[in-house]
């Protein structure tokens, strides 16, 4: 069993004893404890259960490399799915509960599968999606889905908090551990502005576990001094709890801080996401063990060497009374010493080398271990637990020797470093024959923006694996004195499936993927099936696809794959490094960015006033524009139909403030918009308005708008409320990039103007009740605009009409918009004024049969689609679009073209409705020839009316066509002439 | 995300600063060009893996658009220059030749 020991425990406090439950059951752990730690101090080696196969598993490592021990953690409002137990530091009062099991931890019928693995090789998915179907639907997937999924998804708010922040410094070092702290004492001690992260709580990695020694102290007083040092730096700043994520361009790294995640609901952001820029990386991120590939790896029980001597070590905690280790290299007889040093027995140390000789081997053998060379662990037994394990030879096929009873086995493949940010802009790896692993090429690094290596790996991450070659090589790297003292090691020996000659009953039970369920015969398998390349065989057989992204299994797999294909390790290569380092939860990427602070809200100046009615408010871009405003009872269809009939009646005003509004001024302007909009600006008189059209160089419609002639030499440009911005820009782009020597100024003032419509055959008796200023037919006819004031409040008045009604479109200073706005509303009171919001203003449109840029276009439309040919000006020689608009497939007759369509039993057509066509397409799908573009009831006419697209557009008026329906049916209309309203256009001109 | 220079206001601006407009030296082919001329103003873009001029505009910053050369596989910017440029500046022409002899121009 797995147990605490009585004495040790370099991590934790025996003083504060702190309660946790898990899957229920109380349990106690102490101060400085991990989770996992926690869990094997109390023998609950099962922890979950595997992703395919629901194989009962248990810890097998002590870091972020876990692949098995994953919960979910806290509950309700805090409840966060797969969080690694050996990265989750113990507090009172946690509560863990284990995943992907049914309905027990102890009992899973999942297990079944187990019994039908080779049902469920690799590829299962992507054959069974293929044939056959029927199959697929109603028999694989619902047992997949009743049994798929790792973790809970929360479903309470979160109640925590995080934040981000910006960090900058011309060194960053990633890794607390004796490279990274010697690298940061010596850029510290150069001066430059250093920032130093550890992902853990702790700092000093290994080496205060393997008992190293440097500069003459023991490795933990040294990483105290070191800590010291570095805290008296003014220039030097550290922060544990900080994992490095990712890093990218020029510099730019990501680091989650783990604030409060011990201490939860103390007030504190839970995490905190820096982004920082640096000069420099230095990645002294260290080494991850290798599981070895034997029969029976996976049973709880079973664990990498080093994490065993880390829990012995850290925790005083031993995962067995009785450790086998099995190894191919000399570190693992560290974890031996250190489990007989505890007083527990190792019954033997399994090596897969023919010959045993270094010093730590002399050492086991002389505290009276049993070392067995040259021989391998053939299988493990046990069901839930390992009971003992059976060994024969490494060169063998697999006959047993021997078999030791045992209770936890402590493995060793190696060690890979961590090259992950080395990797993750594009630094290149070299394959290291003598240790068996990738690291990084120092002539291949990531670069920086002026060329030069933007990582530099120091310690084991670049291949020096033990204490004494980490500070060598930040020395020869960095500069800098600390020395280590050398343990001599001999060579390791690549060890990639145990036994050697092991046949496929072996095979199908040696893991590599342990979350994934991925075996080694899996990637022989896809290897027979042909899939050569390592990036396929990932995702054919899913090998590090796992929330871990094969940390532990990546090596061993492509290794099997390499041998499956004879070809060499180097020749396959890895597949691609990827951030984030470990998973960063999305309330950390998210930030602060949520709620009201999202993201940024536009309000126009008259916004509160909309608020206080009880306006509906609909978002429009980042603005918020009222939709309709509903009286009591009211639903938001009757609000709108009323405040239609209300306008076309008597009177409505609309906040049109969100309008976009681009003043274009200068010697060479009037030049400037010919070229912009395809009819011709220059020409307009001052003191007029014309309507316009913008396309972009494919001759596609891209936004429209009323322009107005301010002066001699400065227009007014009206742009969609969404399209302020963009068409700023794009005038910006042809000024700055094309036509440089124009003398042409743009100023977007979208939001130094208020503008108000008052539309409705009233409209005029309110602006002549607010008066000040002439507004008659005779003083400001349609399409014109006039200067002055109004109520007192200087304004421009523009006769223009979106409506279809008699309109008045105000502009005053956005500082005088509400003022207007509530002058406006008190004088037309005796006149009926309602406001009306967003969709009263489209359904009126609509009546009208004026285009809205966005429902009648989609980046596809010409204007001679949408009948507006003339708009479109014959006489220029030029106009962004006009070279577009002539290819020849543009002017073809069956090109889908507006019209107007009525239902003929007045119902509304569904929104985005086709009008199917005989035939099918080369796919199978229907043929179609038209879609709506816009529908609404339209209360003015007591039906529903429709703009859309038809091939032949009008010449089609009379017609009857069939929409189709969602869920099926169709509904049938008519086409005819867009214009459902005062087509003579009257009332605008009134 | 990139950190590139803008050469109006100096400001070293981060990715987040910038929007960016694609391949720079473009010539516009409007009415009277050939319909492959006009395609290939329209769609007929660059990709190289190596050295790309870029035009990028300094959107949250100055407003001003400029253009860039840099690496596309090693993201190493070897300078940017006014958008007003009919073509790149000769010492920065020269500057890249040198880091990358083997670079054919930037036509
Ligand atoms: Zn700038």
């Amino acid at each position: 069993m797995s147990t605490r020991l009585a004495k040790g425990g370099r991590l934790i406090d025996r003083t504060k004893t702190q309660g946790f439950s898990f899957n229920g059951k109380r349990m106690t752990g102490f101060a400085g404890d991990t989770l996992a730690a926690a869990l094997l101090a109390n023998d609950q080696m099962l922890v979950g259960r595997s992703f395919k196969y629901h194989r009962p598993r248990g810890i097998v490592a002590s870091g972020a490399e876990e692949p098995n021990a994953l919960v979910n953690l806290g509950s309700g409002s805090r409840l966060e799915p797969n969080q690694r137990t050996t990265t989750t530091e113990l507090f009172a009062g946690l509560e863990a509960a284990s995943q992907n099991h049914w309905p027990s931890l102890e009992f899973d019928v999942g297990v079944a599968n187990n019994y039908v693995a080779r049902f469920l090789p690799a590829g299962f998915y992507y054959k069974t999606f293929i044939h056959p179907r029927a199959a697929w639907k109603h028999v694989f997937e619902p047992i997949i889905r009743q049994s798929a999924g790792l973790g809970k998804a929360p479903k309470d708010r979160d109640a925590d908090r995080y934040e981000q922040a910006y960090a900058f410094c011309d060194l960053l070092v990633v890794g607390g551990g004796i490279a990274g702290l010697q690298a940061a004492l010596v850029a510290g001690r150069s001066g430059a502005r250093v920032i130093l992260l550890e992902q853990t709580a702790h700092w000093g990695g290994r080496a205060p576990v393997d008992g190293d020694v440097i500069d003459g102290k023991p490795a933990e007083a040294w990483v105290k001094d070191a800590l010291q040092a570095l805290g008296e730096m003014q220039n030097v700043t550290i922060r544990n709890r900080c994992k490095a994520a990712g890093v990218y361009d020029h510099g730019y790294v990501l680091a989650d801080e783990k604030v409060a995640d011990h201490t939860p609901g103390d007030g504190r952001p839970k995490h905190r996401l820096w982004r920082i820029r640096t000069g420099r990386i230095i990645a002294a991120t260290g080494a991850l063990e290798r599981p070895l590939s034997f029969a029976g790896n996976d049973l709880p029980g079973v664990m990498l060497a080093g994490a065993v001597r880390d829990y012995t070590v850290n925790f005083a905690v031993s995962p067995g009374d009785r450790t086998v280790v099995v190894t191919n290299n000399d570190d693992a007889y560290r974890t031996a010493i250190a489990l007989k040093e505890a007083g527990l027995e190792v019954p033997a140390i399994i090596d897969a080398r023919a010959s045993v000789t270094g010093a730590l081997p002399a050492k086991a053998r002389a505290m009276g271990i049993r070392v067995e060379a040259g021989r391998a662990v053939v299988k493990v037994k046990g069901g839930k637990r390992v009971t003992g394990v059976a060994i024969g030879l490494q060169a063998g096929e697999g006959a047993v020797l021997d078999e030791i009873g045992c209770d936890a086995v402590a493995m060793s493949g190696g060690w890979s470093p961590v090259v992950h940010l080395w990797s993750h802009c594009g630094g290149k790896l070299i394959w290291d024959e003598a240790q068996a692993h990738f690291r990084p090429d120092p002539k291949r690094p990531p670069t920086n923006h002026d060329g030069s290596a933007m990582v530099t790996v120091v310690g084991a991450a670049n291949g020096a694996l033990t204490a004494a070659a980490a500070l060598a090589d930040v020395a020869a790297q960095m500069g800098g004195e600390a020395k280590a003292e050398a343990v001599e090691e001999a060579a390791m020996e690549p060890v990639w499936i145990m036994p050697q000659g092991a046949g496929p009953a072996l095979k199908m039970k040696m893991w590599l993927d342990y979350q994934n369920d991925v075996k080694v015969s899996d990637v022989q398998l896809a290897a027979r099936e042909g899939y050569t390349s390592v990036e396929h065989t990932k995702r054919y057989t899913t090998l590090g696809m796992a929330t871990d992204q094969g940390k532990l299994s990546n090596i061993n797999g492509l290794a099997v794959l390499a041998q499956s294909l004879n070809e060499g390790i180097p020749q396959v290569g890895t597949t691609t490094f990827r951030p984030p380092y470990t998973p960063v939860t999305l309330g950390a990427l998210a930030g602060e960015a949520r709620d009201e602070i999202f993201q940024p809200l536009r309000r126009s100046p008259i916004h509160a006033w909309h608020e206080a009615q009880g306006a509906y408010m609909e978002p429009v871009g980042l603005w918020r524009r009222p939709y309709c405003y509903p009286k009591a009872g009211e639903s938001h269809e009757q609000a709108v139909h009323r405040e239609i009939l209300n306008t076309r009646k008597a009177v409505g005003m609309l906040d049109a403030s969100t309008l976009g509004k681009i003043i274009v001024k200068g010697p060479d302007a009037g030049r400037f918009l010919d070229m912009l909009y395809t009819n011709v600006m220059s020409t307009l008189p001052v003191g007029k308005c014309r309507y316009g059209l913008m396309c972009n160089e494919q001759g596609f419609l891209s936004d429209d708008g009323v322009v107005v002639r301010l002066t001699e030499d400065s227009w007014l440009c009206h742009t969609t409320s969404g399209g302020a911005d963009r068409i700023h820009g794009w005038m910006e782009d042809w000024l700055q990039c094309e036509w440089w020597d124009w003398q042409v100024y743009t100023a977007n003032v979208t939001e130094q103007y208020a503008q108000i419509a008052v539309a409705g055959p009233n409209a005029r008796k309110v602006l002549e009740k607010l008066g000040g200023m002439d507004v008659s037919k005779e003083a400001l006819p349609f399409m014109a605009f006039v200067e002055g004031h109004l109520g007192g409040l200087p304004a421009r008045v523009h006769r223009i009409s979106f409506s279809g009604e008699l309109s008045y479109e105000i502009a005053v200073p956005a500082s005088h918009g509400l003022a207007l706005w509530q002058a406006l509303i008190a004088a037309g009171a005796e006149f009926g004024v309602q406001p009306y919001g967003t969709e009263a203003m489209h359904v009126m449109r609509a009546e009208k049969g004026f285009i809205m840029i966005g429902d009648e276009t989609d980046g596809t439309v010409i204007p001679q689609d949408l009948n507006l040919g003339w708009a479109i000006s014959k006489k220029k020689a030029d106009y962004l679009g006009k070279r577009g608009q002539e290819r020849v497939y543009l002017a073809r007759a069956d090109r889908w073209k507006l019209a107007g369509f009525e239902t003929l039993d007045g119902s509304v057509i569904p929104d985005g409705a086709y009008i199917p066509a005989a035939g099918h397409n080369p796919n199978g799908q229907r043929n179609t020839q038209g879609r709506v573009t816009s529908t609404y009831h339209s209360p003015t006419l007591g039906k529903g009316i429709a703009m859309g697209l038809i091939r032949g557009g009008l010449d089609r008026i009379g017609e009857v066509v069939e929409f189709t329906k969602m869920g099926g049916g169709t509904v049938q209309a008519r086409v005819c002439d867009p214009v459902f309203y005062d087509k003579e256009g009257e009332k605008g001109n009134g | 995300m990139l950190i590139l220079e803008c050469p109006y206001c100096g400001v070293k601006a981060e990715e987040t600063e910038l929007s960016p407009g694609y391949e720079a030296h473009l010539k516009r082919f409007g009415p009277g060009s050939s319909d492959d001329e006009f395609n290939d103003y329209m769609f007929a873009r660059k990709n190289p893996k190596g050295v790309h001029f870029e035009r990028w505009r300094h959107a949250y910053g100055c407003g001003k658009w400029f253009l860039a050369a840099r690496c596309t596989a090693t993201l190493e910017v070897f300078g940017t220059y006014p958008a007003q440029s009919s073509e790149p500046p000769a010492d920065l022409v020269a500057k890249i030749k040198a880091k990358r002899p083997d670079w054919s121009g930037y036509k």
